[in-house]
């Protein structure tokens, strides 16, 4: 099978202005290679700075890429240009961690929900609107809430409505970077569980990007371990989980609770 | 007048870190802000009492409150970039708690609070004296954060999701301080989170919180591992299970969940607050509220199932 997204030697830099001027290059990302294929998922776990965030903007053609190659479906991403990039976009959309922050307060759960389709197509609202509700009702949300505010809502719901609007565009990739790393545990198992679904029923591919092992083991079919913009291990959750190689996975893998905790019973029940 | 904690009672011992488990909404940080009588302009704690070594904090007055605050309990809040002043130096800052503790001479107060900021900084500490917040990495603003709480030596701290924003490295890392902090000055803790992962393996007791109401305090053991009541029960499946030996076998398959969702505190409800979520209701739940009911070694659990 085809993978859906292959990302090959990916590089992204960014300049850093020092004090007389001169421009010194970080490098956030340094030769990232992957691929997904479809109903998959991928995840991307590492510390704060390791690049995930950096890999997930490039994927999402947000930031354009210094070097490598981001095939989707056989395009090269990286060497298209903005045009279109426009045409490719609708197909790899972003999730991100805090729903708090990434939706607008003062807008309806409808208006966010039906914006992506109200900025590229030109179909009648009511159209707009029926689809809106019906993407809602996907992700968990009954017709009653396609007029309350984000502010109305609790974090979960939330999170729906930012997964609702990921989905209106029918993409092919979601990327959910860190997407329940601010929500209750109790939250977090039923936005899994929705997450999962579906993957099932529309073959999405997901790139997963967390710190916790725990729930990448649980939704991904393969972990990929960043550290200073490079994958420095990468395999299937079971192998990750006991045959950590490097300092970076068992330094996770502690801070997830997963391994040498006193009271590892508690994680493993 | 909505109720946000309900008849909370629990005690904590010199040296003891307390976890304090809660979902949004379960009255974790209102608990934590009326500890201290800090809480907001329209919350009023209308019954009960806070003893500190033995004094009740609710009868203090001004004069004592202030002198209390810092030098008896202090809090620790959750997002340290907002708790630390942007442009004061962090030795000043710390310094400036030991002077609204009544000490004035200029160049012990600096010497003071580079002690102090020894405490919980292995290194640096001549940098981080003189460094403004900005310049601090997200883990070392919630040292500094720490070391103004400690400050004035209290006997207890309070620490309001203290981790939440950091990486799971550097909380770890804020864990280990607040255990050595403990082990060496004999501080006790409040340690108020929503991952019972993180508690796992550091407190020493836990306090299970649920619309306002206790619903399971014990040894961290016996709540975490073996846990009575219906809603930590439920809390805790909610967690991914990964065996040492892998996970494959349940991956991807729906993780159990605790079906509708938290009450509303502007409802009173007759019976047990977590009776339309449990799946081991009975006929009483709707109309007897549960009492705490100690099923030895000071584990209490609030549920019908255990007759008071």
């Amino acid at each position: 099978m085809e993978p859906v997204i292959q990302v090959e030697n990916l590089v992204k830099q960014y300049a850093v202005r020092g004090f007389v001027g001169s421009a010194d290059a970080l490098t956030a990302v340094d030769s990232v290679s992957f691929s997904i294929l479809r109903g998959m998922t991928l995840a991307l776990v590492g510390e704060s700075g390791s690049g995930k965030s950096s890999v997930a903007l490039c994927v999402a053609c947000v930031e354009r890429a210094t070097s490598g190659q981001i095939w989707f479906e056989g395009q090269d991403a990286a060497a298209l240009g903005e045009r279109e990039l426009r045409v490719l976009r609708p197909r790899v959309q972003l999730v991100f961690q805090d729903p708090a922050n990434s939706l607008n307060p003062r807008w309806t759960v409808r208006e966010i929900v039906a914006e992506p389709i109200s900025v590229r197509m030109r179909i009648p609202r009511s159209e707009r609107e029926a689809l809106a509700a019906r993407v809602l009702e996907r992700v968990g949300l009954a017709a009653e809430y396609l007029g309350r505010k984000p502010g109305d809502l609790s974090g979960g719901q939330r999170q729906r409505v930012a997964i609702a609007r990921a989905l209106i565009l029918e993409p092919k990739v979601l990327i959910l970077d860190e997407v329940l790393s601010a929500l209750d545990c109790s939250t977090q198992a039923q936005i899994a569980n929705l997450l999962a679904e579906l993957q099932r029923e529309c073959g999405l591919a997901y790139l997963f990007i967390t710190h916790d092992l725990r729930m990448a083991a649980h939704l991904a079919d393969e972990i990929a371990v960043m550290s200073g913009g490079k994958i420095v291990e990468q395999g299937v959750p079971d192998d990750i989980l006991r045959g950590a190689r490097q300092p970076e996975t068992l330094s996770l893998l502690v801070a997830s609770g997963v391994k040498r905790t006193p009271t590892d019973a508690v994680l493993r029940r | 007048m909505w109720r946000a904690l309900d008849r909370v009672s629990f005690g904590v011992r010199a040296g003891e870190i307390l976890g304090v488990l809660g979902e949004s909404g379960s009255g974790k940080s209102t608990l934590a802000a009326a500890l201290l009588r800090l809480l907001p302009a329209n919350g009023r704690i209308t019954g009960g009492e806070i003893l500190l070594e033995g004094s009740d904090v609710l009868r203090m007055d001004a004069v004592e409150l202030r002198r209390v605050r810092g030098s008896g309990v202090s809090i620790i809040f959750q997002e340290p970039s907002l708790a630390l002043h942007p442009t004061i130096r962090i030795g000043e800052q710390v310094a400036e708690v030991l002077r609204a503790h009544g000490a004035s001479d200029k160049r012990d107060l600096g010497a003071r609070a580079r002690e102090i900021l020894a405490k919980v900084f292995l290194r640096d500490v001549e940098r981080m004296f003189s460094s403004y917040p900005h310049q601090l990495s997200g883990g070392q603003q919630q040292r500094a954060l720490i070391a103004q709480a400690i400050a004035c030596d209290p006997a207890l701290v309070i620490a309001d999701e203290p981790t939440a924003s950091l990486d799971p490295t550097t909380q770890r890392e804020i864990l280990a301080l607040f255990e050595s902090l403990r082990d060496q000055f004999g501080i006790a803790f409040v340690f108020i989170t929503h991952s019972p992962a993180l508690l796992a393996g550091f407190a020493d007791r836990v306090l299970v919180l649920y619309a306002g109401k206790v619903a399971e305090l014990g040894p961290a053991e016996a709540v975490l591992l073996s846990p009575q009541h219906p809603y930590t029960q439920a809390l805790l499946r909610c967690v991914p299970t990964v065996g040492e030996g892998g996970s494959g076998r349940r991956r991807k398959e729906p993780l159990p969940i605790i079906p509708g969702a938290a009450p509303s505190l502007a409802v009173l409800s007759q019976g047990c607050v977590f009776e339309p979520r449990c799946e081991m209701r009975m006929d009483t739940c709707q109309v007897s509220e549960p009492m705490a009911a100690l099923l030895g070694d000071g584990h209490e659990v609030a549920c019908l199932r255990f007759p008071a």
